[in-house]
């Protein structure tokens, strides 16, 4: 039923050591064309699918027939928000909101009560939904890649790059993950994947200084984009915080426009700490947006509920599998429509 | 990482001041509170559920014993079963097999497990001195065998090649035969990161199980994760014959809640913490000291563990001789005391551990502290041996000299010599016994009046 997720595994080589063919569409039900808007949204559908089992499963049963609001219904809802990850305070919140609206439209049924929970939900994320423009700067456009360990960081550049060659724009790649192990080769494959240049130092570089020189060489060769690469850090760890502040200086030095997007990538997984990581990032280099990562599993995803009402971060995409392709703009509408599996209104 | 929850329920607690006995009616709020701060904290609602039963059946009726207040009465409750929920004590590692002992790690993407792989490697090696072989069986992420392969010269233990050509199986396979033919000990296989809903991924870790026929099988968590937590330990724990989990992260702020879904729902051990990210932050987890870390109680024990394995005991024995034939604590033995400290990880990673000190604004903890260490040896190193062994000595003509030569202020000096005098005192009566005393003093600042 879901078998899109699993193109990558049953043959691994394709994605491993296939470097330029892998933009092929060559995994099923990954063509191009599926970005018509039905596609798509079948697609993010299918992404979030295992996503709104879990509370759909009970949903569904919940609204079967014409059954009536009471507090047990209220409380089976209560119960699905938080174990998609809403949290306790943005439950509350969109419940509150929810039976307001209840007793205003004098809803009878809970089929029309989940109508009006995706529509109160819907309305919490709606402004949050930004799509990434690259505007012209007169240089390199500088989107500078944050987050904590393992979040998706450089699987989400390697999607990100090739998304904005297919806009038609030249893209340079700078790893400015200089602590990690092998993250410099990890970056460079994604490079070769999508033939783009990378400019890296060795292990253990100053990643500022990677960065100034990768800025350098994108205005030398007139690159359109530069996309830099950090290394993974807690929000928790100061002296962390401080270098990756200094990476940001350093590119405010050579253009004071840059950098132009400061994207933080989210683990879907992470509970209400993600909350932190937005504050604490947000807080150190006044992020631009996020990127949600890792859609793909039954990770739901919800502390963006309370991420939109605290800070109103700008979700740029959300991740949805570990292909080259599986990077798709985010969209408040689909992403609970998908979350609850409704059909989005026409 | 506890640091919330344990907030949350001081609060919630506090309330209940002055009642005899723990009725339904005036713990129900509590549990309440109890409820929402497991929630907040990441605990999977299931797990929660279960939890909160549990206590409530525990607590109520329960008289509330003299010495205590009723809201430690609940909090006893609430802490005996918190660790019931995490298991009774630590378990170690068992590699009682015929070698060599294989160790297969399993989790989702990007939850620590090519880190972990290496800093397991290295707990083996330093600490159980045992011969280790790690492999990366990982042919789909770009550079993934090249990190484990960086990490494990680093550490300098034996890493097998593998390639993206290679099925995993016969990577597993080849691996095997040469820790056999080496009489290595241990093999560590790292795995790709996979979905537990990616049945192929799935399928193929099962097959790596019955290949390798691992003595453990770990599956490493991030302990960030939310409740999603839940739907992985259980699938993970449905496909794989786990005998363990690694909490990775646990350095940072996360409440940590996914220990106990993780641990409920496979129950299977907790055995490792993943505490940063070099490759020798790896502690054992202990779950009973976990719980007195949720409650606020610090984590006195793992420190005093932590500490006597870094700490050079030698150094320590001749120290408390000298201060029981009644000499001085001398500035030489400051500045041993101080190089033991960075040995810890520095003043902030000690002060975690510290009750109360989990009250501080983190910020306030890190900043500066390990800085004035660092100050504070360069002080004592630019002294020489003989103004060390007799601070007396120390006059202003040589504090200037001190000063210019450690690159600091005579008041930094002098605040230093002040602090050495401080703290020979406080040796003093240690060594007359005063330990109890110490202790004495040091309760009435536990953040419960026990």
């Amino acid at each position: 039923m879901i078998g899109l997720f699993k193109k990558s595994r049953t043959n691994p080589e394709d994605v491993s050591t296939d470097t330029a063919a892998s933009a092929a569409p060559s995994e099923a039900g990954d063509t191009p064309d599926n970005r018509s808007p039905k596609g798509f949204f079948s697609r993010l559908t299918q992404g979030l699918s295992k996503t709104s089992r879990a509370m759909t499963e009970g949903i569904a049963t919940l609204v079967q027939g014409k059954r009536k609001i009471d507090d047990e219904l209220l409380e089976e809802l209560e119960s699905r928000l938080l174990m998609a990850d809403v949290g306790v305070e943005a439950t509350q919140r969109i419940l509150d909101a929810l039976m307001r609206n209840a007793a205003a439209q004098d809803l009878k049924d809970a089929d029309a009560l989940l109508q009006a929970l995706r529509q109160a939900m819907v309305e919490v994320l709606a402004p949050i939904q930004q799509p990434l423009e690259i505007t012209p700067t007169g240089g390199p456009f500088v989107i500078l890649v944050v987050g904590i360990n393992g979040a998706g960081k450089t699987t989400t550049i390697g999607k990100l790059a090739k998304h904005l060659q297919l806009l038609g724009h030249s893209v340079m790649l700078a790893a400015g993950d200089t602590f990690r192990a092998a993250a410099v080769e990890q970056l460079k494959t994604w490079g070769e994947r999508n033939q783009i240049p990378v400019i890296a130092q060795g292990q253990g570089a100053d990643s500022a200084s990677v960065i100034y020189d990768a800025l350098q060489a994108a205005t030398a060769r007139k690159v359109d984009v530069l996309i830099a690469d950090t290394a993974g850090r807690l929000h928790t760890q100061s002296n962390l915080m401080e270098e990756m502040k200094k990476v940001s200086r350093v590119i405010t030095r050579l253009d004071e426009t840059a950098p132009h997007q400061t994207l933080l990538v989210v683990d879907a997984g992470t509970g209400q700490n993600a909350l932190n990581q937005a504050r604490e990032f947000n807080r150190a280099l006044d992020l631009t947006g996020l990127v949600v990562t890792k859609l793909d599993g039954t990770a739901k995803g919800g502390i963006l509920f309370a991420i939109a009402e605290q800070l109103g971060i700008p979700v740029r995409f959300i991740g949805v599998g570990e292909g080259i392709d599986d990077l798709r703009p985010f969209d408040a509408e689909e992403f609970v429509s998908a979350l609850l599996e409704l059909d989005p209104p026409a | 990482m506890f640091d919330n929850l344990t907030q949350r329920l001081q609060g919630t607690l506090d309330r209940l001041r002055g009642q005899a006995r723990l009725t339904e009616e005036n713990i129900q709020q509590s549990l309440r509170e109890v409820r929402m701060a497991l929630l907040e904290a990441d605990v999977a609602l299931p797990v929660v559920r279960d939890f909160i039963n549990r206590v409530k059946e525990q607590a109520v009726g329960q008289e509330v014993i003299q010495s205590l207040t009723p809201g430690q009465t609940l909090i006893k409750i609430v802490h005996d079963e918190l660790i019931a929920l995490m298991g009774k004590a630590n378990e170690e590692l068992s590699l009682n097999t015929q070698p060599p002992a294989v160790i297969l790690m399993a989790g989702l993407q990007g939850s620590g497990k090519t880190t972990t792989t290496a800093k397991l490697a290295r707990f083996l090696k330093e600490r159980k001195h045992k011969k280790v072989t790690v492999v990366s069986c990982d042919i789909y992420r770009p550079a993934a065998i090249k990190q484990l392969e960086t990490l494990a010269r680093e550490i300098d233990v034996d890493f097998f090649p593998s390639s993206l050509e290679q099925a995993p199986l016969a990577i597993a396979k080849a691996a095997q035969e040469h820790a056999r033919l080496k009489f290595h000990d241990v093999l560590i296989v790292d795995t790709a990161g996979r979905l537990h809903i990616d049945a192929a991924m799935m399928d193929e870790i099962q097959q790596l199980h019955a290949q390798l026929q691992p003595i453990e099988t770990l599956f490493v968590v991030d302990a960030m994760t939310g409740q999603d937590a839940a739907n992985t330990a259980k699938a993970f724990g449905d496909a794989l014959p786990l005998t363990g989990v690694v909490l990775t992260k646990a350095d940072g702020d996360a409440r940590g809640g996914a220990a106990l879904s993780v641990r409920h729902i496979t129950n299977r051990p907790i055995k490792f913490m993943g505490m940063g990210e070099k490759t020798g932050a790896l502690e054992p987890f202990h779950p009973d000291r976990v719980a007195s870390r949720i409650l606020g109680m610090g984590d006195v024990l793992s420190l005093v563990e932590e500490a006597a394995h870094k700490t050079d005991q030698e150094q320590a024995k001749k120290l408390a001789k000298k201060l029981q034939k009644g000499k001085s604590f001398d500035l030489n033995d400051l500045r041993e005391q101080l190089l033991q400290m960075q040995k810890l990880g520095g003043v902030a990673a000690l002060m975690d551990k510290v009750p109360g000190m989990n009250k501080l604004p983190t910020e306030v903890r890190e900043r500066d502290n390990d800085r004035e260490l660092g100050r504070m040896l360069a002080i004592l190193n630019s002294m020489t041996p003989k103004e060390r062994r007799q601070p007396d000595i120390i006059k202003a003509s040589r504090k200037r000299r001190i000063a210019a030569g450690s690159g600091t202020q005579v008041q930094d000096v002098n605040r230093l010599l002040k602090q050495h005098l401080q703290m020979s005192k406080m040796m003093k009566q240690f060594s007359k016994g005063g330990m109890h005393k110490m202790m004495q003093a040091m309760k009435g600042q536990m953040p419960f009046r026990m």
